[in-house]
């Protein structure tokens, strides 16, 4: 198993290495003198000039740049935001539990309402129910979520005043954040109504960015069933005289879970998509409008070191996931 | 579809009559499988309409996409209260007509997903048949460079595509077209190194095929199912894409009609004309909603596994 995990990482490396050239070269492409770039619409003396190039080392030939470059990513420095000076380390570390609430709400949403809905859609195949149940699938699938979350703004925070439109709390609240995820530290905070109004803010944008991986948990979740519903040893459990229930929830669900597992595995990237215009929508402090944000004010080494430590992070739950499946199904590991 | 009798190469003008017979017949039997899915054939009536429409725009909309008229600022929908049927679909925030623009619009999504599905099929098809074809080093560097494509979230990566090569509809489209392209080659290459070595190609080989004909003649037909599906998808997906960047102010620039940047600018009145916001998106939902249903019915017509079963 371990030695399964390493041969994992090492087919990462050249990957990686792919990965810091792409953000290395980003700043290089940009149309534009680099130095000129950061100095803003101010403009620099010469010398001053002379000084940043080789401040920042742009004096260096490429090669030597860009080994710079990595040996400034393994010491962990990501460079600094130009609009707030800070490190974008700390940045991305200060935004990131925010997605990562988001998100991981918006999987369990995922998870909890797609696995059942395509295992009853399989065991009523070719039903009304089934065919309802699919066609919504297909809409949700279809759907653009930026507009989809405009749509529940309009219906839920305007017309019914449910919800909050924007933000992760109301400012009636403050409290030290322990942890960066809002649940668990209004929790700890201890004042009353913190965690609901928490709650409050999370709940529509974990729908809308549930939206597409729910869809397409449900249809892999069908299809999957389907294709084990068909196998021998489903049909001798029937034969056994098994309930249903048991034939459809223990013996083939446990088979059919393993495409399931990957699909949503493979939905951390198209969460992190969808955090982008998520976040845009409902003005959620996380990495999505942080990079979004970054881009429109030029901030270019928040885009370059949020490209890639973005990128890292979905190679890492990419790996974790591989590594489940390999727990799941030993027939993979070999 | 898969069943098309590869002739060789000598005596392939003679058998031209009999290729196309069996051609008709593949196709009325791929029309066979693909009919027997109404979602397929409501998806593809969907489709037709939004392509007419698209080329009739300027004969079917009642206003140019542009054209403002100064005392009908945001008015609702006909059926709605102080709604008139000189605008059917109300108005935008500078006396617009939505539907007018809704229609050209449909120019713009449909335009957007053929030259971005042209380019990465174009590209993706090209350096997945070199990259299973020829192999070895080739191949490790082709499949490792979409590897590190694959390795960022596809909108993240077109955002910041478009910011290094400036906002607007033609780089979006580029952006989205680069970040398609790695399941092309990803499939071609797969359905390549499948085919490669089945005893037609050997066949082909030794009449004499040159490797470009083996490759494009030979192999190519008969890899294009998945091909053809995945190229539904990644219509639709680029639509999506390029209606999100035009949402984010990196796509299409105002006042171009495209429903991305319509709900962009719609934004501010989200709360107060429902119409600006709710149109363009249902465009976009409908839109993309019928060409994964001609993509579903696609991929049960053309996989021969489903269509035994």
């Amino acid at each position: 198993m371990i030695l399964f995990i390493l041969r994992r990482i090492a087919l990462l490396i050249p990957t990686i290495l792919g990965i810091t050239i792409v953000a290395f070269g980003f700043v290089r492409v940009l149309p534009g003198d680099p130095v000129l770039l950061m100095a803003g619409e101010r403009g620099l003396s010469e010398e001053r000039y002379a000084e940043m190039l080789k401040q920042f080392g742009y004096d260096q030939p490429i090669w030597r740049q860009y080994l710079d470059y990595l040996g400034d990513l393994l010491r962990g420095d990501f460079g600094n935001s130009i609009v707030t000076k800070k490190p974008v380390l700390t940045e991305f570390f200060a935004l990131f539990p925010a997605t990562v609430e988001l998100a991981f709400c918006a999987i369990v949403i995922a998870i909890l309402v797609g696995i059942p809905a395509g295992v009853f859609a399989a065991s009523r195949r070719g039903k009304l129910v089934d065919q309802v149940l699919m066609g919504t699938a297909l809409v949700g699938y279809s759907m653009p979520i930026f507009w989809w979350g405009l749509l529940l703004i309009i219906v839920f925070s305007g017309n019914l005043g449910w919800t909050p439109v924007s933000g992760r709390i109301s400012l009636l609240y403050y409290f030290p954040a322990h942890t960066g995820f809002m649940l668990i530290d209004s929790l700890l905070s201890g004042e009353k109504g913190a965690f609901l109004s928490a709650l409050h803010h999370l709940i529509l944008p974990s729908i809308v960015l549930a939206t597409v991986p729910l869809a397409v948990i449900a249809r892999q979740t069908r299809s999957a069933m389907l294709e084990v519903l068909g196998e021998d040893y489903v049909r001798t459990a029937r034969a056994k005289g098994m309930s249903p229930g048991r034939v459809i929830g223990v013996h083939a669900l446990r088979n059919a879970m393993i495409p399931v597992i990957t699909v949503i595995g493979l939905s951390v990237g198209t969460l992190l998509a969808g955090a982008i215009l998520t976040e845009t929508i409902f003005s959620w402090p996380g990495i999505g409008k942080w990079m979004v944000d970054s881009i429109s004010r030029r901030d270019y080494p928040v885009v370059q070191g949020g490209l890639l430590l973005i990128a890292v992070v979905v190679m890492v739950v990419n790996l974790i996931v591989d590594t489940t499946y390999g727990l799941i199904n030993p027939r993979i590991r070999h | 579809m898969t069943d098309i009798p590869q002739n060789d190469v000598a005596s392939a003008e003679e058998a031209a009559p009999m290729h196309a017979a069996v051609e008709r017949r593949a196709l009325a039997e791929f029309w066979f499988y693909f009919s027997e899915n109404r979602g397929a054939v409501l998806g593809l009536a969907v489709f037709l309409t939004l392509i007419v429409v698209a080329i009739l725009a300027p004969v079917i909309a009642p206003y140019g996409p542009n054209v403002q008229d100064r005392n009908a600022l945001l008015v609702p929908p006909f059926w709605q209260e102080g709604g008139s049927t000189a605008f059917l679909l109300g108005t935008d925030a500078v006396g617009r007509d939505m539907l007018s623009r809704l229609i050209y619009g449909a120019r713009f999504s449909l335009f957007i997903g053929l030259v971005v599905v042209s380019i990465a099929l174009a590209g993706g098809v090209t350096l997945g048949l070199i990259s299973g074809y020829v192999g070895g080093v080739v191949d490790t560097i082709i499949m490792r460079v979409m590897d590190v494509i694959l390795a960022f979230p596809s909108l993240l990566l077109a955002l910041v595509l478009v910011a290094i090569l400036g906002p607007g509809l033609m780089n979006a489209m580029i952006a989205i077209a680069i970040v398609l392209q790695p399941h092309f080659v990803r499939l071609t290459r797969a359905s390549v190194l499948n085919e490669a070595g089945r005893d037609y190609v050997t066949s082909a080989r030794v009449a004499g095929a040159s490797p470009f004909y083996l490759m494009t003649r030979t192999i190519l037909p008969n890899c294009l199912g998945p091909v053809i599906v995945q190229a539904t998808l990644s219509f639709s997906n680029a639509i999506l894409d390029a209606a999100a960047l035009g949402f984010l102010g990196m796509g299409a620039q105002p006042p171009t009609p495209e429903w991305g940047t319509m709900l962009a600018e719609a934004r501010e009145f989200i709360l107060r004309a429902w119409w600006v916001v709710t149109f363009p998106g249902l465009a976009i939902l409908i839109t993309v909603l019928a060409i994964n249903l001609m993509g579903d019915g696609l991929r049960d017509a053309l996989d021969p596994k489903l269509k035994r079963s």
